[in-house]
């Protein structure tokens, strides 16, 4: 396969994050959503980095998925405590700071 | 030895430090006695310098710190000892410790007592830097905390409106004279490179004549601003309204003979303009003498002394203008003890009278106040130049300077001031010492001033007396660093006859004034003559100020105010600030709080960010 096709895949799941967290109205599926925008820069660094051979690429891609591990660790407590205060996670339910 | 310089400058400061932590306080005479001790320290320090110069001849060098260093500018923090800084500190430490101990008995009552040492003290220390300064960036350091010390001591009872506006007035009127010094300056380093004395007048004589007239005039522009010469001269009698013993320190022997300071100082720059000298010269003579006039007729005791200040000022500024700087200096000297124990004595006058300044409403008062009465005299005896008393002797020596540098007419001028001051100072002691009693007994009780207070006038007035006994010693001394002059073009014998015939008019001066008040003074139509009134009225010149120069620079700063200020930066100002304020107003909807909102608006940034990179990167030649 040729390097296009992977950042075409790469585009598509990016799109597909997007999408999500502009549409989702559940805080949780906003997770799913950025998650997935994150890994779609992992698949077009990793493969960047197999066709020029160079290391520093995939690398990068594992320190993105150890930050993303740790965002969504403190993502989720904080939507376990906020879903314990209120009983929602619906996200038009969160406007307290309205200017 | 470097120990002593910085003894003697630090001590002032430390003293205005101190008294400067209760200065919130009520009288604590503490602080008075505790400035003067450190004053007192600083006067045995400069004497110590002073016989230590004396003895070895060593000039003293030293750097407080790097001060400015920057590319090829370079000014240290340094200051030097030589014969004549030395010989000004001796004078300013002697005369100000001797007022700072006359002022624990004048400012007894007054509730700003600790206030009033710390800005006395701080103006020592300012005087100090002055004097002491090794380059022109550090005097201008001096000249200025001078200003700003003269400032608050004149308007130190601000709560009253003539002291405000006197300080005020003094201060702007020095403002005048200090963008002098500075374009003075900024030419020097232009065109020299430093600013450091030394190098500076080394290198003088390779300029052009032009740059060196320029840097001359513009110098004693400075120097007529501190010692009011004519025309920056009316804030002087008006800087009276502070307490007397202010006027003697900083308004008589100090801080107004800066100026003569910094010409005696720039010697090497003035001896290749004698022509600008000789305009000096003749300034002095013309400020000698008109300022003569005005103190003949005016009522208010420490008027008369304030004119005869700017008068001996005008004496001195004549021996440097003529080349004859160490006569300058030496004048500078005798008059500095002379004139502040005059001051001092008005300040015990004053406090006898309840701050009445008004001579007419005084006399008789020597049975009362035996001692005043007779240090007042001999300081009087001293300012008109009788034999042996100090002024004879510097006064005669500006005489001859003028008769030997062939300005006949300036001799003439100065020795009929030379009569005048005979007059109006014993017109002073007249009609305040003797004569009949114009107060009543119900109203006054005068009564004679503290011991210490006298105690601290006694060694000013002996010095006035003896001071001049010194000439030769002095003038071997100074001369080590000033050009030497003596009246080498007139005759031993003309000098004989120049002296009686100067004694003579001063005598005469002085007869005539012990005469004519003993027998009642002058007649009351003398009074209405117009030349009386062009006299009291300071020749208009006050006035002239006001109409000419004051309310048509109020005029313009209300026309200021109304149409540029209000009209055009304020509106503009608050143009801008509505404009934000409505672009705040309706962007406030994008803040809902909303999550999800934010986030649309986010992506919709990023977007245009994206499109703009791309318009911009194939359009505009973004590499």
């Amino acid at each position: 396969m040729t390097l296009n096709a992977y950042l075409i895949l790469s585009t598509l799941l990016f799109c597909i994050g997007l999408i999500g967290v502009l549409k989702r109205k559940n805080v949780l599926m906003l997770f799913f959503s950025t998650e997935i925008m994150l890994n779609a820069v992992n698949v077009g660094l990793a493969a960047i980095s197999k066709f020029h051979g160079d290391l520093s690429g995939q690398m990068f891609a594992f320190f993105i998925i150890a930050v993303a591990a740790s965002e969504v660790a403190i993502g989720l407590g904080l939507l376990i405590l906020w879903y314990k205060r209120t009983g929602s996670i619906n996200l038009d339910d969160i406007a307290r700071m309205k200017g | 030895m470097e120990k002593y310089v910085y003894i003697a400058l630090f001590a002032p400061l430390v003293g205005s430090l101190v008294a400067a932590l209760f200065s919130m306080r009520g009288k604590i005479a503490f602080t008075g006695w505790f400035t003067s001790l450190m004053l007192a320290v600083s006067m045995i320090a400069s004497l110590n310098l002073l016989s230590f110069v004396y003895t070895t001849d060593i000039v003293l060098n030293v750097t407080l710190f790097e001060w400015m260093k920057a590319g090829s500018l370079n000014i240290p923090f340094g200051f030097i000892v030589d014969h004549v800084s030395v010989v000004m500190m001796t004078v300013v430490t002697v005369v100000s410790t001797m007022v700072h101990i006359h002022s624990i008995g004048y400012m007894e009552n007054d509730e700003g007592f600790n206030r009033y040492f710390s800005y006395l003290s701080a103006f020592v220390f300012s005087m100090l830097v002055l004097v002491m300064s090794d380059n022109f960036a550090v005097l201008f350091i001096g000249w200025e905390g001078v200003g700003v010390c003269s400032w608050l001591l004149i308007g130190f009872w601000y709560k009253k409106e003539s002291a405000a506006w006197a300080a005020n007035e003094a201060f702007i009127m020095n403002r005048v004279g200090d963008v002098g010094l500075l374009l003075a300056m900024f030419l020097i380093y232009w065109s020299l490179g430093s600013l450091q004395y030394e190098e500076v007048f080394q290198n003088i004589g390779t300029l052009e004549t032009s740059t060196i007239t320029w840097i001359g005039i513009l110098l004693f522009i400075g120097a007529m601003g501190k010692s009011a010469q004519f025309p920056l001269h009316t804030w002087l009698a008006d800087a009276m309204e502070g307490p007397t013993p202010v006027s003697a320190l900083i308004h008589a022997a100090t801080m107004v003979t800066a100026g003569v300071y910094l010409v005696v100082r720039s010697n090497e720059l003035y001896v290749l303009i004698p022509e600008v000298g000789y305009a000096i010269a003749c300034l002095g003579a013309f400020v000698a003498i008109f300022a003569a006039s005005m103190a003949l007729v005016h009522n208010d005791m420490k008027r008369i002394i304030a004119y005869s200040t700017l008068s001996q000022l005008g004496y001195m500024f004549v021996a440097a203008g003529l080349g004859a700087y160490w006569v300058a200096l030496f004048h500078l000297v005798t008059h500095a003890f002379f004139k502040s124990v005059l001051f001092l004595g008005a300040g015990n006058v004053m406090h006898a009278m309840n701050n009445e300044l008004d001579i007419r409403k005084m006399g008789g008062l020597h049975n009362k106040m035996k001692s005043t009465s007779i240090i007042m005299t001999i300081a009087s005896v001293a300012l008109a130049g009788i034999f042996p008393l100090a002024g004879f002797f510097s006064k005669d020596k500006i005489l001859e300077a003028a008769f030997n540098g062939d300005a006949y007419f300036l001799w003439l001028i100065l020795w009929i001031t030379a009569g005048l001051t005979a007059f109006y100072s014993f017109r002073l002691v007249m009609k305040v010492f003797h004569g009949e009693q114009n107060y009543s007994n119900d109203d006054f009780h005068p009564h004679e001033a503290k011991g210490f207070v006298i105690a601290a006038m006694v060694p000013l007035a002996i010095l006035a007396v003896i001071a001049g006994w010194f000439e030769f010693a002095f003038v071997d001394f100074v001369t080590k660093v000033l050009p030497s002059w003596e009246a080498s073009n007139i005759v031993s014998s003309t000098v004989w006859i120049l002296i009686l015939v100067t004694s003579a008019v001063a005598i005469a001066g002085i007869v005539y004034a012990v005469v004519k008040y003993r027998n009642g003074g002058f007649s009351k139509d003398w009074e209405d003559k117009s030349i009386h009134k062009l006299l009291s009225n300071q020749y208009y010149i006050p006035q002239f100020y006001e109409n000419f120069i004051t309310k048509p620079y109020h005029k313009l700063s209300v026309w200021v105010f109304n149409v540029i200020e209000v009209k055009i930066i304020d509106n503009t100002i608050e143009n801008i600030a509505s404009l934000i304020k409505k672009t705040g107003g309706k962007a406030r909807v994008i803040q809902s709080g909303n999550l999800s909102s934010s986030l649309r608006l986010m992506v919709l940034g990023l977007i245009l960010g994206l499109v703009l990179a791309l318009v911009l990167s194939l359009f505009g030649g973004v590499k």
